[in-house]
């Protein structure tokens, strides 16, 4: 039998063009030994929770660089609780004001990352957040 | 209820999830496999290799988008991508590429990871696509990893295996190798938009023309097994692979494709190939899981300890890998490996 691998979902929701930082978080994971699933730019929430359950991914990573984090969260959690889906790990990356931490929290996303987020704390929190 | 009964009741979740545990070879996975498997047969496979950078992903999702709009096929895709042979991992990326078969509720994308196969597919990518198969969708689309010259797995597990080249690949040295060109039912070169486009398809033609158009026979075990469920076709039965132009970030030649798509599987079953080729695939299919199954159980036979210390003798050439695994085969090993005659055990 083969070990198990964690599988992430890196999608980019909204309209804004910077999956620069998406990339990165990608490779870390990648390095790190994850498979990593990247379905580019401009995802609709809808997208995001049908590619999530095709792939059966254990987290799905949202990089939001367009202020629409508010908006776009909780569309998405939503929906993969829809499809039964309601283990998986929620994380955010991009622009995201220190007000909106609290509330994206009790939404239930299990982590946030800023500009200047070290990948090894990104890789470890996803581990333990999967593997516990 | 299983998980498998769920996948023939048409639960997407519990599809999603079985495909997980088959990846995984799981306990449960195999269980389930033996379940689905009197489900299998009924798909058509089809394969899609070439290059990396020659637009398989994009070629597959055009594809994917006529069968579901012109046929009302149900449509999976397997998509398979390297992993790291480093670190395990893998950035799988071929959705990009098919964003337009999103929020059909009749097509299914998974990605795969080769975890370490060389052949351009995973090693548990027939499984996956059994699964498939079982769950009811009409076509399964395999793509392999960005292939080179030798990554032909796909020809044993599909039924239809095209070949995507694009211009400017190479001069036409590159189409009398054998390899990845032999293996193609269909040829296709993407991207004919671009310069180059008449040297590429030339170079196909004239491959083709030199060709001797004979029947296809499977190497197995590096035997030709020559077909032994149907005779010989007859005259005018031998498939000679067609060249399709396209371009299919338009969606160009896309139609022509999929039309030959089609006539290659009426082929197949006018000419008895299909039934030969169906018996190969489980063959070879049967031969891999013996394999794992004879290596995991002589693994467990060995103790780590024991296997450590010979992988040592042999880094420090005490041992050639041959006699290493004379001693590891033989479970009373002898004074000495070296005592042993070398035609003992040829015979």
């Amino acid at each position: 039998m083969t070990e198990r691998k964690i599988r992430v979902l890196v999608a980019k929701p909204g309209l804004d063009g910077h999956d620069r930082g998406a990339k990165v978080v990608a490779r870390a994971l990648r390095d790190a030994g994850m498979e990593v699933i990247y379905t580019g730019l401009r995802q609709t929430p809808e997208m995001i929770a049908e590619a999530a359950l095709q792939e059966d991914v254990d987290v799905v990573g949202l990089s939001v660089l367009s202020g629409a984090h508010m908006a776009l969260t909780p569309r998405v959690m939503e929906l993969l609780k829809a499809n039964g889906q309601s283990h998986v790990k929620v994380f955010i990356g991009g622009i995201i004001p220190d007000e909106d931490l609290h509330r994206l929290k009790e939404m239930g996303v299990t982590g946030v990352y800023g500009p200047g987020a070290s990948t090894d704390d990104i890789i470890r929190e996803v581990k333990h957040a999967v593997m516990g | 209820m299983t998980l498998a009964s769920s996948v023939l009741g048409g639960d997407r979740l519990a599809l999603a999830r079985l495909l997980t545990q088959v990846e995984n070879d799981s306990l449960e996975g195999r269980a389930a496999l033996a379940e689905l498997f009197p489900h299998t047969g009924r798909a058509h496979l089809i394969g899609v290799t070439g290059a990396p950078g020659t637009g398989k992903s994009s070629l597959v999702n055009q594809l994917a988008l006529h069968f579901r709009r012109q046929d009302d096929k149900r449509v999976a895709i397997v998509a398979v991508d390297p992993s790291s042979p480093f670190t395990g991992g893998a950035v799988l990326g071929d959705r990009v590429r098919m964003r337009d078969l999103a929020g059909d509720a009749g097509v299914f994308i998974r990605s795969m990871a080769s975890r370490g196969s060389l052949g351009g597919l995973a090693q548990a990518t027939a499984s996956v696509v059994q699964v498939f198969d079982a769950a009811g969708y009409d076509i399964v689309m395999i793509e392999t990893v960005g292939a080179g010259q030798s990554e032909v797995d796909i020809a044993g597990l599909a039924h239809t295996t095209i070949v995507v080249e694009a211009p400017g690949l190479g001069d036409d040295i590159q189409a009398i190798k054998a390899g990845i060109l032999e293996i193609a039912d269909i040829l296709v070169v993407n991207k004919a938009d671009r310069p180059g486009v008449e040297n590429t398809e030339r170079s196909l033609k004239s491959m083709l023309d030199l060709a001797h158009p004979s029947q296809r026979v499977f190497r197995h075990h590096g035997q030709i097994m020559s077909d032994s469920v149907q005779a010989a076709p007859r005259d005018g039965m031998i498939w000679i692979p067609p060249i399709q132009r396209t371009v299919s970030t338009e969606g160009t030649g896309i139609a022509e494709l999929a039309g030959l798509v089609a006539k290659h599987a009426a082929h197949l079953r006018q000419s008895g190939d299909w039934a030969s080729r169906e018996r190969a695939r489980l063959e070879v299919e049967l031969d891999a899981l013996i394999r794992e199954t004879l290596m995991s159980r002589f693994r467990e036979g060995v103790p780590q300890k024991q296997y450590d210390e010979i992988v040592e003798k042999v880094v420090k050439r005490n041992l050639s890998p041959w006699e290493a695994v004379k001693v590891l085969m033989n479970p009373h090993p002898g004074p000495s490996p070296r005592g042993r005659g070398e035609s003992e055990r040829s015979k």
